[in-house]
């Protein structure tokens, strides 16, 4: 599991919408670079700042909505990410916080799919569910449009990686 | 709705999906040459234009898909007669005229200006 950006799905509907849940901590190496310590601008020391990096919650986003592409045309085709249409970030996301995805599918046809999703995220001190971002996304069914370029006969995108994650959701 | 409303509808359309300056479009500007669409944006444009049209855009009605790649369209890198002949047919909306004259392959994505996407939508809505 190592380019698994979600740690579960708590919910799914076919063809509407998919939630996933992410925990953020302080094992994952990228918070370390992401931002460490450093020296300010008067040689002053400033401590580490983990952020969760926003590309990542994308990424998340992307996988989340991506199952959610896969599920409804029952992991037929091979779907990869074509386009990030639209991401807006209000705030940043921290160690210690758990990310929550929620992804609706817009539209689906043979070619691919775009779908919209929310990013919020649960801060365990205060209790409180906090709106994080809005990611529009667009997928392509590579098998549809790339006529002419070989693809590996088997779905190469719906791997063990992420075949864990569908089972303890009963999803396969 | 009439042609101007349309063509301002497909201009915003264009402007969202190509994050290109409204300035930029003009009837004639090509798509991929002008607007520097990717293939992926095609997508985009379809999905786009149904939503903002209420209009249902089967796959490759509007843009028809891989024709580089179609040995029957395409001989040597250039666009064969029939070639042509069946893209006319099937895309009476776009613009052959450059590649009538040129017919690279690489001329293909020339035929989509932003008329011709305006003029498939005006199609669509008066069917």
């Amino acid at each position: 599991m190592r380019w698994s950006w979600i740690d579960i799905i708590t919910d799914v509907e076919k063809g509407k919408r998919l939630v996933a849940i992410k925990n953020v901590s302080m094992a994952e190496d990228v918070l370390h670079d992401h931002f460490p310590a450093q020296v300010g601008p008067a040689g002053q020391a400033l401590d580490p700042a983990p952020v969760m990096p926003a590309s990542l919650l994308i990424e998340g986003m992307a996988q989340t909505a991506g199952l959610l592409v896969g599920y409804t045309g029952d992991f037929e085709e091979k779907v990869i990410l074509g386009k990030i249409v639209k991401a807006t970030f209000e705030r940043e996301v921290t160690p210690g916080q758990t990310v929550r995805f929620e992804a609706h599918l817009e539209r689906m046809d043979p070619s691919g799919a775009n779908t919209t999703g929310t990013i919020t995220v649960l801060d365990h001190r205060t209790g409180r569910h906090e709106h994080v971002a809005h990611v529009e996304l667009i997928f392509s069914h590579i098998d549809q449009n790339m006529a002419g370029t070989e693809f590996p006969e088997e779905n190469f995108v719906f791997t063990d990686n992420f075949r864990s994650l569908l089972r303890a959701a009963g999803m396969i | 709705m009439d042609r101007d409303e349309i063509y301002a509808k497909v201009t915003e359309v264009l402007v969202e999906a190509l994050g290109v300056d409204e300035d930029e479009v003009s009837p004639s500007a090509t798509l991929t040459g002008d607007l520097g669409a990717e293939s992926i944006d095609f997508l985009d444009i379809v999905f786009r234009l149904e939503k903002t049209f209420g209009i249902k855009i089967d796959q490759g009605e509007l843009f028809p898909d891989n024709v580089a790649q179609n040995p029957d369209y395409v001989e040597n890198g250039q666009v064969t007669a029939k070639g042509i002949t069946e893209l006319k047919a099937k895309l009476p909306h776009a613009d052959f005229s450059g590649l009538e004259s040129d017919p690279s392959v690489e001329n293909v994505g020339e035929v989509f200006t932003v008329d011709a996407v305006v003029k498939f939508v005006e199609k669509k809505l008066n069917r």
